[in-house]
């Protein structure tokens, strides 16, 4: 018998699934705006990787697409832009957003 | 008065995770009988990956599985809601679904309160404690970080997946029985962004996670959650988390570069205390935080008291803070660790050592009679320039390393 590694079983998950795992109280108010237009001329887009939940989009007219809702508020976003004026963050309003359980 | 934004105390809350709770045996002694904790550590590893390779070193004793206890994984919404739960009880005043927007100032210009997003939500405070965790806007407001401090080559981020497995599963797959539990560390593993990642045993979940370096991570094209795939299909991984399901994802960033990042602690008429104050210990084998978010909470609340007291509630009225501090642990092992956060983030100690030590013992192990055995030395030698560590650089590192962590 030849041992070869096998890629291992899991069900594949999307990441709306997986981030649908995680529960978000959403308040109307947006806690953090990003200025599509600062995005235009940006080429080095650290958000689009580095937000763990996903949420800055590239538009095919080389914007940014932004939803607030299903945020850690974690504030990775803001460290990795360099960009003065991009990112507006603030936490949401008390109560409202992600609420961890088994964490 | 004890201001929380979440709505209960833990709802923000995210860590590996394993507590630490010894600095709770002075005020609540038996805490153990209590405290809402998932597994008691008993077993700890220390994992180094490459692409193909695990070497682990494995300790097991039995006396971390009675009292008092070492460690144990709990989950942050439960064993900070108890903890809130105690302060409660002893006389502070909880108000959760609150946010401090800002500070407030007396005439003089000293910090006298903070406001909130309550309706009529001004608090007048004599002392303001800035607790407010790693992204801490009161300590950034009051000016209190020198340049440099809080650029983004400081912090880490940790992304972690909760993963569902029967409880029988999860005693089988680690080896451990009741509420004994196993805390896994991995240096490598997590593909061209330095940091590390980590796996620990809930009573019926795991939490498997990575720690991955800012602005680092964002240079490259891999996604945490892409990371954490990689981790898990790693042959010595994948057979522990297998057939597991995910039900939750969470994120959180981590203060990272120890003692060199931390504010001024003390300005008149505010302390800032835990990840606020960056006191998060990130050094590799050790990911300790919340004992020292407890600790410092501790001392900068025996110090207002003192200040209060005393009606002086300037930096030098709140001076036993730090004091305190510098008596304890929470300082001193800063101070003793200052430079381990750098080494164990270093290019060649998260991808040339790895490789090294792997590669010597996999040929230090691996029998091809009827050649003799090589010596020793000598696949050292080959091993480390194979991965091109230089013979200074190794006498450097070691001596780093002894300092950093003697
Ligand atoms: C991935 C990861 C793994 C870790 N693993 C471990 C581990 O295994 N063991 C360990 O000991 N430590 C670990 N840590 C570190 C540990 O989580 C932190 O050091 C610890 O949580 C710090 O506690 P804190 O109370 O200072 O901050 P936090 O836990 O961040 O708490 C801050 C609190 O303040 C509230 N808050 C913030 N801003 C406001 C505001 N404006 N108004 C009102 N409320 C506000 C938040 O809601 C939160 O409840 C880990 C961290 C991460 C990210
Ligand atoms: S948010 Fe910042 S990093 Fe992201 S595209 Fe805009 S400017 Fe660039
Ligand atoms: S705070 Fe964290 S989760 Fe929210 S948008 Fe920024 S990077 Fe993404």
């Amino acid at each position: 018998m030849v041992l070869v590694s096998r890629r291992p079983e899991w069900p594949e998950i999307s990441f709306e699934e997986r981030i649908g795992t995680t529960r978000f109280d959403v308040h109307e108010r947006a806690h953090i705006v990003v200025d599509g237009s600062v995005c235009t001329d940006c080429s080095t887009r650290e958000c689009i990787v580095a937000c763990p939940a996903n949420l800055f989009v590239p538009t095919a007219d080389g914007g940014i697409v932004f939803n607030y809702e299903q945020c850690f508020e974690c504030g990775t976003c803001y460290l990795v832009c360099n960009r003065e004026g991009a990112i507006t963050w603030t936490y949401p309003e008390g109560g409202h957003g992600v609420v961890f359980a088994r964490t | 008065m004890l201001l929380e934004r979440g709505p209960f105390a833990g709802s923000k809350n995210m860590y590996g995770g394993v507590v630490y709770p010894r600095i709770l045996d002075q005020f609540h002694p038996n805490w153990w009988e209590e405290v809402p904790i998932q597994r008691w550590i008993t077993r700890r590893s220390t994992m180094v990956l490459t692409a193909t390779q695990a070497m682990t070193v494995d300790f097991r004793t039995q006396a971390w599985g009675e009292p008092p206890y070492n460690g144990a994984t709990a989950y942050r919404p439960d064993f900070d809601h108890w903890l809130a739960g105690k302060a409660e009880a002893d006389g502070a005043v909880l108000v959760t679904s609150t946010t401090a927007l800002g500070l407030l100032r007396d005439e003089a210009g000293r910090i006298a309160g903070v406001r909130t997003d309550r309706p009529d939500g001004d608090i007048h405070a004599d002392v303001v404690i800035a607790c407010d965790g790693v992204n801490s806007f009161l300590a950034k407001e009051a000016d209190l970080f020198g340049p440099g401090q809080t650029e983004a080559g400081n912090y880490t981020v940790g992304v972690k997946e909760t993963i569902a497995l029967p409880k029988d599963v999860i005693d089988e797959r680690f080896g451990v029985r009741d509420r004994e539990g196993v805390d896994i560390e991995i240096l490598g593993g997590t593909g061209g962004v330095n940091g590390g990642g980590f796996l620990y045993t809930n009573l019926d979940t795991l939490a498997v996670g990575v720690v991955l370096k800012l602005p680092a991570l964002g240079a490259q094209p891999r996604r945490p959650e892409e990371i954490i795939a990689d981790l898990k299909a790693h042959a010595a991984i994948a057979p522990l988390v297998e057939g597991g399901t995910i039900v939750e994802y969470s994120a959180h960033l981590i203060p990272e570069a120890g003692r060199s990042m931390m504010p001024r602690l003390t300005t008149d008429g505010m302390l800032v205390a835990g990840d606020a104050a960056a006191m998060c210990l990130a050094a590799g084998i050790w990911l300790e935080g919340v004992n020292f978010a407890m600790a410092s909470g501790i001392y900068a609340g025996e110090a207002a008291a003192d200040a209060l007291r005393a009606g002086d509630t300037s930096a030098a009225g709140l001076a036993g803070y730090e004091r305190r501090l510098g008596d304890t642990f929470v300082l001193r092992d800063h101070e003793k660790l200052r430079r381990a956060p750098g080494l164990v983030l270093s290019d060649r100690v998260q991808h040339h050592y790895p490789q090294m030590i792997a590669n010597v013992v996999e040929r230090v192990f691996r029998v091809e009679n009827p050649r003799p055995k090589p010596g020793f030395r000598r696949i050292v030698r080959e091993e480390r320039k194979r991965a091109g560590i230089g013979l200074r650089d190794l006498a450097r590192d070691a001596w780093a390393g002894i300092r950093s962590f003697g």
